[in-house]
């Protein structure tokens, strides 16, 4: 009955060298990535544990006495290959030639959105430090495609109930998935994958899927991804990993987004969804959405019923608000209360006049901005400066984000601070195993080998084998549990000794 | 051409009924928001104007992404 849980989101970037739409992007990404782990200065990188292909019998072939002479002078061997675990527990690295960051587990909305900035901070900041002879600026984009037909994804990722039965996630997520970009779509100029009709559409993700369920994350993109790979024990727990959002830059649309989704989880955890919303084509019906900003179009149910993207999520809202309110009344935890107030708040306006969410939702605040320039400058949709106002709205420096430069005049409401976000760069979260990944990287760097989201692994002296600390449970490893441990130990050697004796 | 494109900043009703209760106090009142907001939007206008590329049709076409997940 909460907003509250386990949960993480994946954003690959948007890459170009100013005037070189030839640079190869998988060289570029690993650039960007090694540019940070620079920054860092230490003389060891830990690797990222594939487990799976490479169980911890097979670790001792990592070069464990590699160290980096100057990490932003990338070599053959390391492309596609760069892959940094931070301090705030994140990753950064390289994927399908796109640089990437994994926000750290958190355990609330308002977590996600701190450490989904900082990673916004920590991508610009290594693009900015990448220093290659003749070669010019690196600029990022938090977009999910280039318009010409390819698209990169933002993922979210849900700790759920291994007991709730797939086929429920699938019946009572799929109308939500397919209305929920009136609140939090990016916006997009363009119509169809390659952009070519002319028009302004909520969602820069939608025209992407092909398919209602499915494996695949690259092609014939599926509304629900049946990606099971819990990073957790798989006999409590399945992730849900959600390949179907928008990358969001406003605060609140990613706040709504994560909020919305797990409280929508939650009441299907619990079995509550009675009343069946299903779409008739799920598929059609989200590209219709997406493609009418007026939020009129009529979506056609199993039932016959006709209604509203805004109907939809409305009817979701109202099962919350009474879900909530059947389980614990007024004992609602702050975050599930700001997230159906505020959710109530933008239903309501959006069907009232959506303009009154500019200063909160991306695809508003993107359109209000192109609004303007067809009012001013007389522009159709096909005009190429409208384009270039929806690519350079996702543009992440700050000086020349649109996003960035509707933030610094106030024009955008925030939900953290500054100072929060400079924080949560280095820092992880207090209340999941990012905890203890975390500040085991910022005390014991020289003793980790490997890390991922379910271990830790230490290369100590005097041992011949690398030692590895599960972290099977994401809800342990926090503050509470191991942050006195860690206080004390000063060593790799103290705290291993610690925990296993 | 311009598709159902959100060109118009008018009350979006869900229903029929609905628009037809916009009555003209309504319509001063949003005359005067309006007015209000086409203020912000031009200092807004003015901003961007300063940072936004100066070759949209090169800039745009020049953003070639590989595919991802």
């Amino acid at each position: 009955m909460t907003v509250r849980r386990i949960m993480g989101t994946e954003t690959e970037f948007g890459i170009s060298v100013l005037g070189t739409p030839s640079a190869n992007p998988m060289l570029t990404s690993s650039q960007v990535v090694n540019a940070y782990a620079a920054m860092g200065a230490r003389s060891r990188r830990a690797r990222w544990d594939f487990e799976e292909e490479n169980p911890l019998r097979d670790a001792r072939g990592f070069d464990l006495s590699r160290t980096l002479a100057d990490p932003s002078q990338l070599t053959d061997e390391d492309i596609g290959l760069a892959n940094l675990i931070l301090t705030n527990g994140a990753r950064l690295y390289v994927d399908h030639a796109h640089p990437e960051y994994s926000t750290p587990e958190c355990t609330n909305p308002r977590d996600i959105v701190l450490w989904d900035k900082a990673g916004d901070t920590i991508v610009v900041t290594a693009a900015m430090a990448v220093s290659i002879p003749n070669q010019n600026p690196i600029v990022l984009y938090k977009n999910n495609t280039d318009n010409k037909g390819a698209s990169y994804g933002s993922h979210e990722n849900y700790l759920m109930r291994r007991s709730t039965p797939f086929p429920d996630i699938v019946r009572h997520i799929t109308p939500f998935f397919v209305s929920r970009q009136v609140v939090c779509g990016a916006g997009r100029v363009g119509i169809g994958q390659d952009g070519s009709t002319a028009g302004f559409q909520l969602s820069q993700r939608s025209d992407f899927f092909e398919v209602e369920v499915g494996l695949e994350t690259t092609l014939k993109r599926p509304i629900v991804n049946t990606r099971d790979e819990p990073h957790a024990d798989p006999e409590k727990y399945r992730r849900l990993h959600v390949i179907i959002g928008d990358a969001n830059l406003a605060e609140i649309s990613t706040f709504l987004k994560v909020g919305t989704t797990s409280l929508v989880l939650a009441m299907i955890e619990d079995r509550v969804l009675g009343p069946d919303l299903a779409v008739d084509s799920p598929v059609k019906e989200l590209h219709q959405v997406s493609h009418d900003p007026t939020l009129e179009h009529l979506v056609t149910l199993k039932d016959g019923r006709k209604m509203t993207a805004l109907e939809l999520q409305t009817a979701y809202l109202e099962l919350a608000r009474a879900y909530v309110e059947d389980r614990v009344g007024s004992d609602v935890d702050d975050q599930t209360r700001e997230v159906l107030d505020r959710w109530e708040s933008v239903l309501r306006r959006l069907a009232d006049d959506p303009l009154t969410c500019r200063r909160e939702l991306d695809w508003v605040a993107k359109l209000s901005l192109l609004e303007s320039y067809r009012d001013r400058d007389g522009l159709e949709w096909d005009d190429p400066k409208l384009h270039l106002v929806d690519l350079q709205y996702a543009d992440l420096r700050p000086e020349k984000g649109l996003f960035q430069r509707l933030v610094a005049r106030g024009s955008i409401d925030r939900l953290v601070s500054a100072e929060e976000v400079t924080r949560a760069v280095t820092e992880p979260p207090e209340d999941t195993r990012a905890y203890f990944r975390g500040r085991c990287l910022a005390q014991y760097a020289d003793q980790i080998a490997a890390a991922s989201w379910d271990s830790v692994i230490f290369d100590l002296p005097g041992r011949d084998s690398l030692q590895r600390v599960p972290t099977i449970e994401p809800s342990r490893g926090t503050r509470q549990h191991v942050g006195a441990l860690l206080d004390r130990c000063e060593t790799a050697e103290e705290l291993f000794a610690a925990i296993t004796s | 051409m311009a598709r159902e494109g959100g060109q118009q900043h008018k009350s979006k009703g869900k229903s029929a009924q609905e628009e037809q209760t916009v009555d003209t106090t309504d319509t001063d009142a949003m005359a005067e928001r309006k007015e209000r907001l086409d203020d912000d939007v031009d200092a807004i206008l003015d901003d961007i104007d300063e940072v936004l590329e100066s070759n949209a049709e090169e800039f745009v076409r020049g953003f070639v992404q590989k595919g991802g997940q």
